[in-house]
């Protein structure tokens, strides 16, 4: 249990049975009346938001929550497997956990897990992959100076934007944070 | 700021820091100093002056709050203070909204004033009444989320007349016991002052801070020892009068448009 006089920006706290991280922190104290906490809030699984007042007597949950480093394996046909590299304890994610992470999933790449109550709630991939462009038109020559981009797929059929110069068959890094391409490694 | 308070016939005192005994309330902490405490605010201090026959006073100096950190909190704080017998606590109000205009000088922050009840702005900003909030023990919550943020946002604003329970050191009104000749004065939604017509009645004083004493008893809180000077002074017979209390490092926050009071202090 936390009291309310450890409440602060970045501490995550449960309430009703789901984890919440503050966003937002403000020590209050009407004139002559007690002193309020007024939190903002933002649910770790939904991503919504809420605020909420704490007075110095409330108690707040404390959500048991763990963050592990995991290697991913493979995809069974249904969920995506990863494995924690000290206990090769295996871990199935949904793909509705992962978004569109599942796109940028290389085997043995080392992942971070947040975990609540011991599911997975979010999942942090390395910031840069390398793919390689599978399918894209070639580009019109003399325009390989302006910024202009066009759409390429890497091979799991996921579309990116890169630059006119980039060719089928060459290697870029792509930032998983944003899903955009970042540089070219090699040509084909 | 000194300079209107010289004008107006007010003497500056100064009174101790180190205390044995501070004014017991329900959620003001004190910081312990040895045996004894740092002064949450002088008034019991000052109120000794008038008794002793002092009309009109002013101080300005630190007082300590402990456990109060934030944005709008310092635990070490400056404190200006000030007691003029004979005025009621509305004639007060009109006297610290031309001081406040004349400290700023040039800059027109404090330019105008506006006065609204407790219970009006409550029912205007809150859509309850105060004394149903209060009963409810709502007070303080929609009070800080609800009307607060909605104060002084044009000009200076007096909140009037706070519900009874909520007096602390001032008098019922006489017009209306539900309410207490209390004010605070806002601007961009900061209360910047706290003020009293004063309660007199040493038995009525004595009650209410034994209340305070078994509050803070009741939720942990460690009990103060009597002041006994200060019944004293209420027993010898204090004048009416009116005071108040300013943070001066929130006037300062204000006039130098920062958020933050912890950009204020050396």
């Amino acid at each position: 249990m936390y009291n309310a006089s450890d409440l602060r920006k970045g501490l995550k706290i449960e309430i009703d049975g789901a984890p919440w991280v503050i966003t937002e922190f403000d020590f209050c104290k009407p004139g002559k009346g007690t002193a309020l906490y007024r939190c903002k809030l933002k649910n770790m699984i939904s991503g919504a938001g809420m605020e909420k007042t704490y007075r110095p007597t409330d108690k707040i949950e404390k959500p048991d929550l763990e963050e592990r480093e995991m290697i991913y394996g493979y995809y069974d046909g249904n969920q995506y497997v990863f494995s924690d590299p000290n206990t090769y304890e295996e871990f199935p994610v949904s793909e509705e956990t992962l978004g569109d992470s599942k796109y940028f999933l290389i085997e043995e790449s080392v992942c971070n897990f947040v975990l609540f109550n011991g599911e997975p709630i979010e999942i942090t991939l390395p910031t840069f992959i390398e793919k390689e462009i599978t399918e894209t038109e070639p580009g019109a020559r003399g325009d390989t100076a302006t910024n202009v981009m066009k759409p390429a797929k890497i091979d799991n059929g996921f579309e990116i934007q890169v630059p006119l110069f980039i060719n089928q068959g060459d290697i870029v890094k792509i930032d998983t944070r944003t899903g955009t391409y970042a540089e070219r490694v090699s040509k084909a | 700021m000194r300079e209107f308070f010289y004008r107006a016939d007010f003497i500056e005192v100064e009174t101790p820091v180190k205390i044995h005994a501070p004014a017991p309330e329900e959620y003001i902490e004190s910081v312990r100093s040895e045996g004894d405490f740092l002064r949450t605010s002088p008034e019991l201090a000052m109120k000794v002056l008038l008794s002793e026959g002092c009309q009109r006073i002013f101080q300005i100096g630190s007082c300590f709050r402990a456990n109060e950190h934030g944005r709008r909190h310092l635990e070490e704080f400056t404190m200006l203070e000030f007691y003029a017998a004979g005025w009621d606590y509305r004639q007060l109000a009109e006297f610290t909204a031309e001081m406040l205009n004349f400290a700023a000088g040039t800059n027109p922050f404090f330019s105008g004033h506006e006065f609204i009840t407790v219970d009006d702005a409550f029912r205007k900003y809150a859509g309850v009444s105060a004394f149903e909030a209060d009963a409810d023990d709502f007070f303080d919550e929609l009070m800080v989320t609800r009307v607060e943020p909605n104060l002084g946002r044009e000009k200076l604003t007096f909140l009037m007349d706070y519900p009874a329970s909520r007096a602390s050191l001032s008098r019922i009104s006489p017009a209306d016991s539900r309410v207490a000749e209390r004010w605070e004065l806002y601007r961009n939604g900061l209360e910047l002052a706290n003020a009293f017509g004063e309660l007199t009645d040493a038995e009525e004083q004595k009650k209410r801070f034994a209340a305070a004493n078994a509050f803070r008893a009741a939720n942990n809180m460690h009990a103060y020892p009597e002041p006994v000077e200060f019944y004293a002074a209420l027993e010898r017979g204090l004048p009416q009068s009116s005071g108040c209390a300013i943070g001066v490092d929130r006037l300062i926050m204000l006039l130098c448009g920062k958020d933050d009071i912890r950009d204020v202090r050396a």
